[in-house]
């Protein structure tokens, strides 16, 4: 269970907002960070504190394929997207890096900027004391989340770790 | 109970039925990777342990997205891609021959039936020749790599029907633009779709890729065609009765059944900065433009090139606008080089660029500034794809896109 403070973004939060294609090609994540979400709020980047969650509408993470965009959203810090929806392609991205994405329909609606949210994996959201019911993910990719992401449970696959 | 054609495509792969919602693990036909996303896979490759690739002969590397490289960076990942295909044995490396969707067809890897992955979300293109294929991460391609597998989940599926026969200014890019709007950005997302009807059996496999690269623009996992001749000709494979049998049977379930007359269909736009935000051309006449940019994998072939220098043809660019003509790939190039394509194209005062991305992944080739206006054939009207994020980005067809130029601002061809 942890606690965090809210974000809100709109519908159809695109790869190319979350990170714009003229920063892909910075070599380490780090260099990529103040760069997230400039198209749509320039000074998001700098605002977002470790441990503060994102809460979007529907289809969150459309648009390309580039894993630098859960990439660069986990290295802010971020402990969880909650949206209606994702783009496929972003979730198995998300996942594969070991950034918690949770699926709820009524929470963004719900909700303001800087409410405060506590947050309870596979059970409960609260915030401004109502409870919003969310659920788990399918086994195969909680192994992977549990395992930290995908390269670390391929290591443990090959006998590394 | 029949089954739709990506139910038949995954459980010939796995060798068991299969229906929506349940997890495989299916071996790969095809690894595409770009230019763009090369170090990133195989620096994750590196990083997971693995010391040798699956299958040197299953991996393509495409340089399309950088080149030619406009930022001091860029060619470092020619050069890290370079060492890793020397050091595994990668045979099939593309440096300068075009955009990595038009060649994975194009130059004779993927066909019917197949699965490929690749890390460019447009990788579901080759759905265009009766494939299973869609977009990943690096990190899950460097898994790819190392193991040969992936798991997927089996999609449910949206069967789109259109039936008769087109109206002469309209092509598919207007058909998806179309069905686009219809479903939203999201309404396909985790789903296949098919394609069927008497439209589109009589399509060219060239304009059923416009349609099949842009089905991701409506969330899809896929967008796929049923191969018939034109595609075993294209694929120069024979049309044999293992591809015969790639086709959503009549008593399949799909999710929704949508359907279209050919007839029904005007020339659209999706309007800034969305890609369900569609109108019909007619409604944007008069909207001043300062650039048409005719290319990418959505609509840079040979038959888009040509539909252009058709409406071009001795009339010029007006003076204020500048045309981008960026051909999908060198074959393109050189064919419409030889059947005067180009040089229509050049004296109506179009710039013709190096086969590639070009503007499409804003880069190179035209990038805009705030306020200016640009038709683009290509995918995505995103904010701040094609420069910054004030530049208004319209997505049309070739022939829009060719009659827009002429006129200076929006106009049907």
């Amino acid at each position: 269970m942890f606690n965090a403070k809210i974000w809100k973004l709109g519908d159809d939060i695109d790869t190319d907002i979350i990170l714009p294609t003229e920063y892909l090609a910075f070599e380490t994540v780090n260099e990529m960070k103040p760069y997230a979400f400039s198209p749509l709020r320039p000074d998001l980047a700098s605002k977002i504190q470790p441990g503060d969650m994102i809460v979007a509408g529907h289809n969150f993470g459309c648009g390309s394929s580039r894993e630098q965009a859960p990439e660069v959203v986990k290295a802010l810090g971020v402990s969880c997207i909650v949206a209606k929806s994702y783009a496929r392609i972003f979730f198995r991205n998300a996942i594969n890096n070991g950034l918690l994405l949770i699926e709820q329909p009524d929470l963004y609606d719900e909700v303001q900027e800087g409410d405060m949210a506590q947050v309870e994996p596979g059970k409960e959201i609260i915030v401004n004391g109502k409870s919003y019911e969310i659920a788990n993910l399918p086994d195969n990719l909680m192994e992977i989340l549990e395992a930290g992401g995908l390269v670390k449970a391929m290591r443990k696959r090959n006998g590394l770790d | 109970m029949g089954h739709t054609l990506i139910e038949k495509i995954i459980g010939n792969k796995v060798g068991h039925e299969v229906k929506p919602g349940d997890i495989v693990t299916v071996d790969v036909d095809w690894c595409m990777i770009d230019d763009i996303m090369a170090p990133f896979a195989i620096q994750k490759f590196e990083e997971m342990g693995f010391d040798k690739v699956y299958d040197p002969n299953k991996i393509v590397f495409i340089y399309d997205h950088f080149l030619p490289a406009t930022q001091v960076d860029d060619s470092r990942h020619f050069r890290i891609a370079d060492e890793f295909a020397d050091k595994h044995g990668l045979k099939n490396v593309h440096r300068t021959d075009g955009i990595c969707h038009q060649l994975m067809t194009e130059a004779g890897y993927v066909k019917p039936g197949d699965i490929a992955f690749g890390t460019d979300s447009h990788t579901v293109t080759y759905g265009c020749v009766g494939a299973f294929s869609t977009g990943i991460g690096y990190t899950e391609m460097a898994g790819i790599l190392g193991t040969g597998q992936l798991w997927v989940k089996v999609p449910e599926t949206i069967k789109v029907e259109i039936d008769g026969t087109l109206s002469g200014n309209v092509t598919s890019k207007d058909i998806i633009l179309k069905i686009i709007g219809d479903l939203t950005a999201s309404g396909a997302t985790y789903q296949a779709i098919e394609f069927t009807g008497s439209t589109v059996d009589a399509m060219s496999v060239a304009s059923r890729m416009t349609m099949a690269n842009m089905s991701v623009e409506a969330g899809a996992k896929c967008g796929l065609f049923a191969p018939d001749e034109k595609t075993c000709d294209y694929c120069k494979i024979p049309y044999d009765d293992k591809v015969k049998a790639l086709f959503g049977d009549n008593d399949a379930e799909y999710s929704k059944i949508l359907r279209y007359r050919a007839e029904d269909f005007v020339p659209v736009c999706a309007c800034p900065s969305l890609v369900d935000n569609i109108k019909p051309v007619s409604e944007l006449k008069g909207t001043k433009v300062n650039q048409v940019f005719l290319g990418s994998c959505t609509n840079g072939r040979l038959e888009d090139l040509r539909t252009a220098a058709t409406i071009l043809k001795g009339k010029h660019v007006a003076p204020f606008v500048k045309m981008i003509v960026t051909p999908a790939s060198r074959k393109v190039y050189r064919q419409a080089l030889a059947d005067g394509t180009l040089g229509i194209l050049s004296d109506a005062g179009a710039i013709i660029t190096t086969p590639g991305c070009g503007l499409c992944c804003g880069r190179g080739g035209g990038i805009l500034s705030d306020d200016e206006v640009v038709v683009s054939t290509n995918n995505r009207n995103f904010l701040g794809r094609m420069g910054t994020s004030k530049v208004k980005i319209y997505l049309a067809s070739p022939a829009t896109a060719a009659a827009t130029a002429i006129a200076g601002e929006i106009v049907e061809a």
